[in-house]
């Protein structure tokens, strides 16, 4: 058993990180936490929300997540997600434009527009503009 | 014998529609590569979700919990029917159209509603005696992984709301530039990966929450990949068939061109004889005065 953590991020765009870490936060269904060597294996659902990579250099990135589900297993750790952006690669203005529309959406009274999903579209584009911040605020 | 400057308007205007065809060619030839591209850049993420549903359903012994896994005795049907949004793909939008046409009889004790995802098979199945449940027409130009998660919500949402005890998906497969294949598959109730069942491994892991509920969460992204998977694939098949067809068309114009050319030519060389024969005649007979 390998005794560094390896991650992997995969969304149905490919695969977008993948390497060794000091440790990895995740937002699960149940409560953040944060996942370290040797963790016990496991699977959990994640929710819109921040991911946290801890580099081996001790440097962080943070990277946007829209829910999907995680697994541990013998120190690889795999992130199954829709999508997931690095906070440095993230459109501050679109997420911001999104951000509008989905409020105008929940604001306006048309039978036809699905509440449930433009909460969601909501929730992740305030998402991204919370990681797209906190990491323009730590450099 | 047609006259030369009708010859002549006829090859350009051939000429002008193999620029066209060639054209599209290297337009489908481009788009096919990227199809090809977003189908590559997925499958590692519909991997991982296969198996992890295959692993959880072994493990799940009472799949009533699990709504989008419940058979029930089919009597509502609901057939997803695939085409393009445009033609000129050889037999691409009829081999599916007569297909989706074969299938509602092969269900003569169920009711039978057509989802049309595509304008092509829309506008056959328009004036024909079918219900038409639902539409999805003109984004194939720029197909994107949300359009593929607004037709699966779609199609959960009816089949949850309207009762439905079934629904297929009818597309074309992506075999190779010049070969598609008409699959018809079965897109709910959801049934697992029988193959992947088998690789089960006993391995302890925490659920969180348990695992009916991961199940229940995970198989509609499941559900939203495959929808994505069929329309990338009916995407990749759509510009290999046009591909193909416009190669074709740029063949048989090369051929017209050449055998216009040709007759062309001849005509212009008999033009010419007769002419000379007139002038050589009419200074004969001059000499002969």
């Amino acid at each position: 058993m390998a005794t560094e953590l390896t991650i992997q991020i995969v969304t149905p765009f490919g695969q977008i990180f993948t390497g060794e870490v000091a440790s990895c936060s995740l937002p699960g269904v149940e409560g953040h936490f944060q996942v370290l060597p040797f963790h016990a294996d496991l699977v959990s659902l994640l929710e819109i929300g921040p991911i946290k990579l801890q580099l081996k250099d001790n440097s962080e990135k943070w990277l946007a997540s829209s829910g999907g589900y995680c697994e541990v297993k013998d120190n690889q750790l795999k992130v199954i997600v829709e999508s997931a952006e690095f906070a440095e690669k993230i459109d501050l203005k679109r997420a911001q434009a999104a951000l509008k529309r989905a409020q105008e959406r929940l604001k306006s009274h048309d039978k036809n527009i699905d509440i449930t999903r433009a909460k969601m579209a909501l929730a992740r584009a305030l998402n991204r503009i919370k990681v797209a911040q906190l990491s323009q605020s730590l450099h | 014998m047609a006259n030369l400057r009708e010859i002549r308007k006829r090859i350009s205007s051939v000429k002008s529609t193999q620029q066209i065809t060639k054209a599209m060619k290297m337009v489908a030839a481009a788009k096919l590569r990227r199809a090809q591209e977003n189908i590559l850049a997925f499958r590692p993420y519909a991997y991982e979700l296969r198996s992890l549903i295959a692993d959880l359903s072994a493990k799940v012994e009472d799949q009533t919990q699990v709504p989008l896994m419940t058979r029930r005795p089919v009597k509502k049907v609901l057939l997803v029917v695939v085409t393009a949004d445009r033609g000129l793909c050889g037999a691409f939008n009829s081999n599916i159209v007569r297909h989706a046409a074969e299938r509602i009889n092969d269900y003569p004790e169920a009711e039978v509603e057509l989802f049309m995802v595509g304008r092509k098979g829309l506008e056959f199945f328009q004036h024909r005696h079918v219900t038409i449940n639902g539409q999805k027409i003109n984004f194939f130009n720029d197909l994107a992984f949300g359009d593929a998660l607004d037709l699966s919500e779609t199609i959960l949402r009816i089949y949850q709301e309207q009762n439905f005890d079934r629904v297929e998906f009818i597309y074309n497969e992506f075999k190779s530039a010049i070969q598609q294949n008409v699959i018809v598959e079965q897109f709910l109730p959801f049934v697992p990966d029988e193959e992947a069942e088998k690789s089960k491994e006993q391995v302890d892991f925490i659920y969180e929450p348990d695992k009916i509920s991961i199940l229940n969460a995970v198989i509609p992204k499941h559900l939203h990949v495959q929808v994505w998977r069929i329309l990338l694939e009916s995407n990749a098949a759509e510009q290999g068939a046009r591909m193909t067809a416009m190669e074709n068309a740029t063949d048989n114009a090369e051929e017209m061109i050449h055998d216009l050319t040709i007759y062309y030519n001849r005509t212009r060389q008999a033009s010419i004889t007769t002419e000379i024969s007139e002038i050589v005649s009419g200074a004969e007979a001059l000499k002969e005065s």
